[in-house]
């Protein structure tokens, strides 16, 4: 019991203290989990980090599960997700309740109207940079190209694209086209 | 039953949404057009929201939807709605972790699905550029060409793609600068 207790509040703290996410939590884990409980070394961290960017979700909570589960089996996994949850839906339910009701004032809705600007850089920012990573030949550059135009112009849900460029990815693979 | 529709919602958003960050967003996206539960103006806002407070963005934004939608128990409800995916796929494959991390289809299929992403992410995006340096509706209405772009956003853009990608000591800084930054400007201009 008190073990959860701990795992809780350990993944409390790690999402208060994640701005963003992704590589963001590295060092807050890292301190909290390696260094502060010994839950985990380095070495298991990056692992539960890896695996946690190769299955779908959040990768901060699948990598909570996956830290917790170790810990305290499928209670600690559960209790681990919920306390690093935990703080987001406080802080953004406070502040959405805050928005909601300002949201008519002028001077907010101005605020607003610049910030959306400063959004769309940053996902062009956030684009460019995954882009590196994932793109790197002819294949993976169809798959970007034939995604993005499909979606602009056609009115189809991510999953049939997360569930074709999946099979593609394996197709692609056993023709041998990959890295070319 | 809207708690069961928003949790169902979001389950699908966890399950198939891969890649962190903002991988979440072309759902949010979807959720506009099949659900009607908050607008696109909205989703934008949620994102700087979520970039400039503390937790997951993917996270952070699931809450944001849950509470537009059904108030406090909604951003409870979507929010492990999101999770519940994540939990029951890493109990299952937490005893294989090393064996499904070296399966050679997963690393296919993920070879696959990274593109995917990031053109689906490149797409909501484009959305969200439709609406923050455009005035389609002012151009439907008046038909002159001139009406069609928001000049002082454009302005704005310009400034901050040149501030976040080439002046060296600002690249680094994390994105609530920025946001808080481009909130100043748009009430000293009112945008």
């Amino acid at each position: 019991m008190k073990q959860l207790w701990q795992l809780f509040l350990a993944f409390a703290k790690v999402g208060v203290m994640t701005f963003g996410g992704g590589y963001a939590m590295i060092p807050i884990l890292e301190r909290e989990i390696v260094d502060n409980h010994g839950w985990a070394t380095n070495e298991e961290l990056m692992d539960y980090y890896a695996v946690g960017q190769c299955t779908p979700g959040v990768i901060a909570v699948n990598t909570a599960t996956f830290i917790g589960y170790k810990t305290a089996g499928v209670p600690g996994g559960v209790i681990a997700t919920l306390g690093v949850v935990f703080p987001s839906v406080v802080i953004i339910t406070l502040i959405a309740g805050l928005i909601t009701r300002f949201a008519d004032i002028p001077a907010v809705k101005s605020a607003f109207a610049a910030v959306r600007v400063c959004v769309c850089v940053l996902i062009f920012n956030s684009v460019l940079k995954l882009w590196k990573g994932a793109v790197k030949d002819k294949a993976a550059l169809v798959l970007f190209l034939a995604v993005f135009l499909l979606s602009v112009f056609f009115d189809i849900s991510p999953i049939v694209f997360v569930l074709l460029c999946g099979a593609a990815g394996i197709l692609f693979t056993k023709m041998g086209v990959r890295g070319k | 039953m809207i708690y069961l529709r928003l949790f169902w919602e979001f389950f699908k958003t966890g399950l198939f949404a891969v890649g962190g960050g903002l991988a979440t967003l072309p759902f949010l996206d979807r959720m506009v057009e099949t659900t009607g539960w908050f607008t696109h103006a909205q989703l934008a806002d949620m994102i700087a929201v979520s970039e400039s407070t503390p937790g997951p963005i993917g996270v952070n934004m699931a809450t944001y939807v849950g509470y537009l939608t059904a108030g406090v128990p909604g951003s409870v409800i979507a929010t492990l709605g999101l999770a519940a995916p994540s939990v029951i796929i890493i109990l299952l494959i937490a005893r294989a972790l090393k064996a499904f991390r070296d399966n050679k289809y997963v690393d296919a299929a993920f070879y696959g699905l990274r593109p995917c992403s990031i053109g689906l992410i490149a797409a909501a995006g484009l959305l969200v550029v439709k609406i923050a340096l455009f005035h389609f509706d002012a151009y439907k209405l008046s038909g002159a060409l001139g009406d069609l772009f928001n000049w002082k956003a454009i302005a704005l853009a310009a400034l901050l793609l040149v501030l976040t990608r080439f002046v060296k000591p600002l690249k680094k800084l994390h994105p609530i600068f920025f946001i808080l930054g481009s909130a100043l400007v748009g009430v000293l201009f009112s945008f």
